[in-house]
């Protein structure tokens, strides 16, 4: 059936875990991963409770396709309440400790409660310890990796961890997965650490035997295999480019946020795109680019592996930084690059690095950077603040200092921690900060491209792309071409990827299946692999479904309609689109939300009706 | 002509398919842990390597083998275990000087790549090509035969 | 030409077939001592843990197998040998002329001198025969006193608790498998067996056997220990009394050349009965183990038809052990050499024990428990001598990284 039928559930406070069945009745309603996990935390949670306290509840989660042979089967996610948006948090990443937790025989990893002191949780199959962890609190997630593998001495331990900004409190604390994969948003690292959890370390020997239909399972993920190779997306540009695929695409249409998203465009964009990784640097010959990768199953493999020109200023004598190591993302290279408008390649490599070192959100860490060098330039924040560094717009040094103070927490990284919407309130001027729901938004202007605007205001989980990356439509032609200047027709094409995205994102699978597949290619396969009957409808409806839960948990928790909406910089002329084929334009949010809330069956105040709960059996 | 796996690590992406399609082959489950073939990672390096038996010609698992249980596969050139013949004695397991029979404490058998009777899956399953089932005398793998002689006095007993 | 084969176990078994490969022709008899097929005393636990029958320890299965080959297998003891004659004396007085011999006699248990030795109810485990009469005595609840935790003693340890004996274990040595596993490793195997319920007395001697029902078995330490049945697993030697009469060196076993010849041109030894070179050392021993044997008797047999084209390098030690389900092994040196250095992990916890020994950036020895996966790479790297160059500090951090090395090393990989 694909379930393993187990949670486990780790009580911090007491220090005891315990194997529990897994809901199958919600399985049936809610999948996996997010989507199951999302209904856990809503059951067992408070939506009102303090994020960090030890009433907020952490979950780790699998999809019924991780761990199976279907193309990127290899996801989890940790759902939990985030310190950055007071929002449901719901963090996604690859690499392979999802798969190797449902290997050991485990759907779900419900964490509760705070323990007294530090530790960490080490599972093989059934097995499951706390261990004391005081020898690595304090440690990167690099170094508790390295630290982990050579305590048990097998290289097949999947680690997911903590860094040091979790543990000084950065409120976009990533969790971090074999070494460079992140569940990177919302600050579910910090919630993970206030929890004094340092990591998770996994071995799965078990593997999934319990596939439904095997032989047409393996029929399907075939078929579905194919499709992926012979798409262009999936099978020619994420392989070679990885997502930076788009950094030139995105700034030739006007749509690359620059600038702290003063500007749509960047002059610089092509020293830090996908193809500039693959030339050779002037400094050592080599390119930034080693190779791609993939994570767990996945045949796409759009991951980058990188280096450093070892001469390059950030790594003079930092030999640890020498190495390959996981390489730069599009938004990534966004936030570290064009936002600040640093077109230092390996620069902006070395902050990714630390960003995966010490674990920390680069969308954010990067958008904060750059909302604290306009403030730098306004004269708002000084050298007093910096500490003598010159935080201005372009400024490389700048941007790997930053991440140095982040990474540990030191000097003006504490204020750098607080995400661009706290920082920006504490030197009073929190019309600079780019976030909805005090999270920052990523590499899509709104200006440029109207429906990602929508979806980044009412993304559950604040902005963000992978919410409902109607990119796809508006920049790629996926499923159809539709035009970003326009906001008409954008309120179903975001419901339409709201809800597709998070069927996408309960079973297992990468979202970048999506460039290629549509629910009718997802649905087989969690039909051949899973009880009960699963179509692509039934799938459409389920993502329906988990989007309104997640509303009502924002809702309980306090957001409301005011919340829903855009910086003003976005939406007014004043600050419309300077250049490019976007200029004069600004973001009809505000036109667009009140019929997105009709087509999602909500009132005027945002809320679901009785009627759409019912109809969605909620 | 008989045929053999010829890897190219530098196709290899790390996405462990071969090893999915390999466990799911030869014992019905997703389960790297139970694949013939072994995909290496080098992190520092960024490279992954795929690994897996080379049907040595005179080979040294089916020489120690004490119950006669590794056999040849006069169609594929496969050292296949036999499971019925099998002690789980592992004799074997320290005998390839390559490391690529194991023992599966669960079953009490040992494990190795079989060529899945002349369609390994291993291949059909990698999306990059790295592994390929193509004419032997293509594949190098002489070379590591010869290596595999020279170190075990291997005699070219076919004489 | 004549070829005679004594010794009917896995070294005289490869003999012949590598034989045949080489010579289609010739005449090939093989001598074994016992009635049975030619067998392999290494299935003999599986045969007591009831996981096969008999037949499932032979060691080819094909029925007329030797026949097909045109191999002669005669089932006698040979008692003499006229090198000067090129002739074999055997138990029924017939006389064999060859023109090329293979001594691979193989070994026989020692017997500790201690009184009592030779009651009935005390038996090795050594043959099929052996093995009988061991299953007909070691019923569910009796009690079975092992002597000997050895590399024989060990492999015959789950079967004997497989079968439900109250198994007590006495080992002379201060751990168990003494010859394999250093001090730590040694003793985390006897902790493991305990955990079972395996009562292990190490650093304890048997020193008398007393006839009652059940036997009475004395320890050392006074006590005394009843026992439905005394296995004496505490070594082995060569089977050469019968070359007394003979001109053929020996020592502990047939002393050979390095094309596994012995002090007679016309004759070759091979497997526990000869006293081959060792790999790591140099030195020429008599191992005692399957691979071993296997080797001797591939190698030898070309020499024998090809007039010493292969010289033999020198046999890897090593020993794989399944202890209750704590998987053992052991490479070469893994003792250590003077001037190397090591890296040695342990998790006592886990059962988890990796001690690699370098002899400047090479591997010369391993030991291990808990580990299995892609153990055999140990010899690859041990016996090919590879430059670890930058891989050995890798492994001193890593040591479980040894396939990672061999790749890279081997390869050029990384």
């Amino acid at each position: 059936m694909s379930w393993t039928g187990k949670i486990l559930r780790v009580n911090l406070t007491e220090g005891t875990v315990a194997a529990e069945p897994l809901n199958m009745q919600w399985a049936q309603q809610y999948l996996g991963q997010r989507g199951l996990a999302s209904k856990y935390l809503l059951e067992e949670t408070d939506p009102k409770c303090d994020p960090l306290g030890p009433d907020n509840k952490m979950i780790m989660a699998t999809g019924p396709l991780t761990g199976t042979m279907a193309a990127t089967g290899g996801r989890y996610s940790v759902v939990t309440k985030s310190p950055l948006t007071n929002c449901i948090a719901c963090s996604n990443s690859g690499g392979f400790i999802g798969a190797e937790m449902k290997h050991a025989g485990w759907d779900m990893i419900i964490f509760e409660g705070c323990s007294p002191t530090p530790v960490y949780l080490y599972i093989e199959n059934d097995q499951a310890e706390l261990v004391d962890a005081s020898e690595i609190w304090g440690t990167s997630v690099w170094h508790t990796d390295e630290w982990l593998h050579n305590k048990y001495q097998d290289p097949l331990l999947r680690i997911s961890a903590v860094g040091r900004s979790a543990e000084s409190g950065c409120l976009y604390a990533a969790i971090i997965n074999d070494l460079h994969r992140a569940a990177g948003r919302s600050g579910v690292g910090t919630v993970m650490a206030s929890k004094n959890l340092k990591a998770v370390a996994v071995r799965g020997t078990l593997g999934v035997g319990n596939i439904k239909q095997p032989e047409r399972f393996m029929q399907v993920v075939n078929e579905n295999k194919a499709i992926l190779a012979a798409n262009p997306v999936t099978g020619q540009g994420l392989p070679a480019y990885g997502t930076q695929v788009l950094m030139n695409v995105i700034n030739e249409i006007g749509a690359l946020p620059a600038k702290n998203m003063q500007e749509v465009q960047f002059d610089g964009a092509h020293d830090i795109s996908g193809e500039a990784m693959h030339e050779p640097r002037k400094s050592d010959g080599k390119p930034n680019l080693t190779t791609n990768a993939a994570c767990f199953g996945c045949t796409i493999a759009c991951g980058r592996i990188s280096t450093i020109a070892q001469g390059h200023f950030t790594v003079e004598n930092k030999a640890k930084y020498w190495g390959n190591s996981g390489g730069l993302e599009y938004e990534a290279a966004w936030a570290l690059g064009a936002d600040t408008e640093i077109n230092d390649l390996d620069a902006l490599t070395y902050a990714n690095f630390l960003c995966n070192e010490d674990g920390y959100d680069p969308i954010t860490f990067g958008s904060t950077v750059a909302a604290a060098m306009e403030l730098y330039e306004m004269g708002v924040i000084t050298d007093a603040q910096t500490g003598g560094v010159a935080f201005n717009f372009g400024s490389a040094e700048a941007l790997a200092k930053a991440a140095e103070w982040v990474a540990t927490g030191e000097g003006f990284g504490k204020d750098l921690a607080l995400g661009s919407k706290r920082l920006c309130e504490k030197y009073g001027h929190p019309e600079l900060s780019m976030t909805v729901k005090g999270q920052e938004f990523p590499a899509y202007d709104p200006r440029g491209i109207q429906g990602i605007g929508l979806n980044y205001a009412t993304s559950n989980r604040g902005a963000c792309h992978v919410r409902g990356y109607t990119i796809a439509s508006e920049v790629l032609g996926v499923p159809v071409k539709t035009d970003p200047l326009v906001s008409e027709g954008k309120p179903d094409l975001v419901k339409a990827f709201q809800d597709a995205t998070a069927a996408v994102d309960s079973s297992g699978l990468c979202l970048f299946t999506t460039f290629a597949w549509d629910m009718t290619n997802i649905a087989p396969q969690i039909d051949a692999a899973c009880e009960g009957e699963w179509t692509a409808e039934k799938l459409v409806e389920l993502g329906e479904r988990v989007w309104n839960m997640e509303r009502q948990y924002n809702m309980q928790a306090g957001i409301t309609r005011a919340d829903d909406t855009l910086p003003e910089r976005l939406k007014s002329e004043e600050g419309a689109a300077r250049t490019g084929p976007a200029k004069g334009k600004f973001s009809e949010v505000e036109k667009m939300l009140p019929e997105y809330y009709e087509k999602r069956g909500w009132n005027e105040d945002g809320a679901p009706t009785d009627e759409t709960l019912n109809r969605l059996g909620l | 002509m008989q045929k053999a796996l010829l890897i190219d690590p530098d196709k290899c992406t790390g996405c462990l398919q071969c090893e999915l399609a390999c466990s799911y082959e030869h014992e019905g489950v997703f389960n790297p842990s139970k694949s013939r073939i072994r995909v290496f990672t080098f992190h520092q390096e960024g490279r992954f390597v795929p690994y897996t038996c080379t049907q040595c010609s005179e080979a040294w698992c089916q020489q120690a083998c004490p119950v006669d249980a590794i056999t040849l596969n006069a169609d594929t050139g496969a050292k296949e275990v036999s499971d019925s013949a099998c002690v789980g004695c592992k004799v074997c397991t320290i005998a390839c000087p390559f490391g690529t029979v194991n023992y599966n404490q669960v079953t009490g058998k040992v494990i190795k790549c079989d060529l899945c009777g002349g369609d390994p899956k291993c291949v059909s399953a990698c999306p990059t090509q790295a592994i390929v089932y193509v004419d032997a005398d293509q594949t190098g793998y002489e070379k590591m035969r010869q290596w595999a002689k020279e170190t075990d006095n291997n005699p070219a007993a076919s004489a | 030409m004549q070829y005679i084969v004594a010794g009917a176990g896995p070294a005289g078994v490869v003999a012949c077939e590598t034989i045949r490969k080489l010579d289609k022709e010739s005449a090939i008899t093989l001598i074994g001592a016992e009635p049975e097929p030619p067998y392999s005393r290494m299935a003999i636990p599986y045969l007591l843990s009831e996981k096969i029958a008999e037949q499932g320890t032979f060691l080819r299965k094909t029925a007329g197998y030797y026949e097909q080959l045109n191999i002669k297998l005669v089932h006698n003891r040979v008692t003499g040998l006229n090198a000067a004659d090129n002739s074999l004396q055997l138990d029924n007085g017939e006389q064999l002329k060859y023109d090329r011999l293979l001594l691979a006699t193989g070994a026989t248990p020692i017997n500790p001198p201690i009184p009592g030795v030779d009651l009935e109810g005390v038996r090795h485990c050594w043959t099929l025969k052996d093995a009988r009469e061991i299953a007909a005595r070691a019923k569910t609840g009796s009690s079975v006193v092992l002597m000997g935790a050895g590399f024989i003693g060990c492999i015959i340890l789950e079967s004997l608790v497989k079968r439900g004996v109250k198994l007590t274990v006495v080992e002379r040595g201060d751990r168990m498998v003494p010859r394999m596993m250093d001090d730590t490793a040694g003793n985390m195997l006897k902790e493991w067996c305990e955990d079972k319920g395996v009562r292990v007395l190490t650093s304890h001697s048997v020193t008398a056997i007393e006839k009652s029902d059940p036997l009475s078995v004395i320890l050392d330490s006074g006590e005394r220990l009843h026992a439905d049945l005394v296995i004496s697993a505490t070594g082995v030697r060569s089977n050469i009394d019968f070359l007394q009469q003979s001109e053929l060196e020996t020592d502990q076993g047939i002393l050979v050349n390095s094309f596994l010849q012995t002090s007679h041109p016309a004759v070759y030894a091979a497997g526990d009965a000869a006293q081959g070179r060792d790999f790591s050392t140099g030195e020429f021993t008599v191992q005692a183990i399957q691979p071993t044997a296997v080797e001797h008797g591939r190698i030898a047999a070309v020499n024998m038809v090809q007039n010493n084209c292969l010289t033999h390098q020198g046999s890897l030690n090593m020993n794989v052990l399944d202890t209750l389900g704590l998987i053992s092994s052991s490479f070469g040196q893994w003792m250590g050499v003077d001037g190397g250095d090591a890296v040695c992990f342990v998790d006592k916890t886990r059962y988890k024990y990796l001690n690699l020994q370098f002899k400047d950036d090479v591997l010369v020895g391993i030991s291990s428990l808990g580990h299995t996966e892609n153990i055999g790479v140990a010899r690859g790297l041990i016996r090919g001598q590879l430059a670890l160059g930058k891989w050995k500090q890798r492994l001193q951090k890593n040591p479980e990284r040894l396939m990672e090395a061999w790749l890279a090393c081997s390869m050029g990989i990384a």
